[in-house]
């Protein structure tokens, strides 16, 4: 299809978004990553019954923290599609974009850069 | 198992203010198995502390250790070495209350915090899901109420039936809370043994209001503890 997405996304594969954990979203923005979605299949077809509904439970477990931290909670978003669906999976790469753009870059990126030229 | 649940952020935030290296300890027995306080709610915490802290230009370093259980010393030994040579200026136990209290004796020197609250003695209904069952009051009476705890369920702790309260089934305190000796009586119905709550029970003897020390028969107490 060859199907343009913004490069600034960077895919980490996984067998089933179920394997997505808390902290592995966490240390996305502990490292300064200004957002994280998860791309999973579509509700009730989940190869594995339940994990796209954990990850969905995950993720939105992760935005309670984010916000209790102090950073904007809507950084961390999910997404559900089939494999079948190539230009929707462009088109969330596009409006997951626009939307970390509009929120601007992850606060903790400021500290890390002063922090490491103190 | 003993269930506990996380401290509020906020909370835990504030009370590691001004501490600037601090060891997070975590049991990897009952609050690893309740999802509250072990290996992985350990890092979850310490990413939470370290970005917060962070982010208000107050950096914390932040390390974290799972032991196997709080309560035992053998366990709790392993912490000696890493304690001393890094020097921490505090630190917060993910522990249940018995766990941060052995940790705090271990090492009086240092200012131990805890990271949960310990909420009860419950059962694993569902994956993340606990309900209460023991108040360990030191004097079980389940031989008699038909396996079902009028200490735990009861909101008033009644031993000899409900009190006016009981509605349909349900506690006066909320139709989401089924009356102990509404259940208490309908499973003795059922087993045909009634007569087993019609003899009046003496009034709980509040043997939990002091620490109560438990030596096995067949054990005693050591001269000396390590």
């Amino acid at each position: 299809m060859r199907l343009d997405y913004p490069t600034n996304v960077k895919i980490i594969r996984v067998p089933c978004t179920g394997k997505v954990d808390v902290m592995h979203m966490l240390r996305c923005f502990q490292k300064g990553a200004d957002g994280v979605y998860c791309v999973g299949c579509l509700e009730g077809s989940c190869h594995y019954n339940a994990g796209n509904l954990r990850a969905r439970e995950r993720v939105g477990h992760v935005h309670n923290l984010l916000e209790e931290i102090g950073i904007e909670g809507d950084r961390v978003r999910m997404y559900n599609l089939s494999s079948g669906e190539g230009p929707t999976f462009a088109n969330y790469a596009k409006e997951m974009t626009e939307h970390i753009k509009s929120l601007g870059p992850n606060p903790l990126k400021e500290k890390m850069k002063k922090a490491a030229s103190a | 198992m003993i269930v506990a649940k996380r401290k509020p952020f906020e909370e835990i935030k504030e009370m590691l203010k001004g501490y600037k290296k601090v060891l997070n300890v975590g049991c990897g027995t009952c609050v690893s198995v309740c999802l509250a306080g072990g290996e992985k709610e350990v890092a979850i915490l310490n990413a939470e502390l370290d970005m917060a802290r962070n982010l208000e230009d107050d950096p914390i370093e932040i390390h974290g250790q799972t032991v196997e259980r709080q309560c035992d010393r053998e366990y709790l030994a392993e912490l000696d070495d890493i304690i001393k040579k890094e020097k921490f200026d505090a630190l917060m136990s993910m522990a249940c209350g018995v766990g941060i209290q052995f940790l705090a004796e271990r090492f009086p020197d240092i200012p131990t915090f805890p990271g949960v609250d310990t909420t009860g003695l419950a059962v694993n209904q569902a994956v993340g899901w606990y309900e209460e069952r023991c108040r360990s009051c030191s004097q079980c009476v389940l031989g008699i109420t038909g396996g079902i705890c009028p200490i735990t369920m009861c909101a008033k702790g009644l031993f000899n039936g409900p009190c006016g309260g009981t509605n349909k089934g349900n506690c006066e305190i909320s139709a989401d809370q089924p009356c102990a000796w509404f259940k208490i009586h309908e499973r003795l119905a059922a087993q045909g043994r009634l007569s087993s709550i019609r003899k009046i029970n003496l009034a709980r003897g509040w043997k939990d209001q002091i620490p109560r020390n438990l030596i096995q028969p067949g054990y005693k107490k050591p001269e000396k503890v390590s």
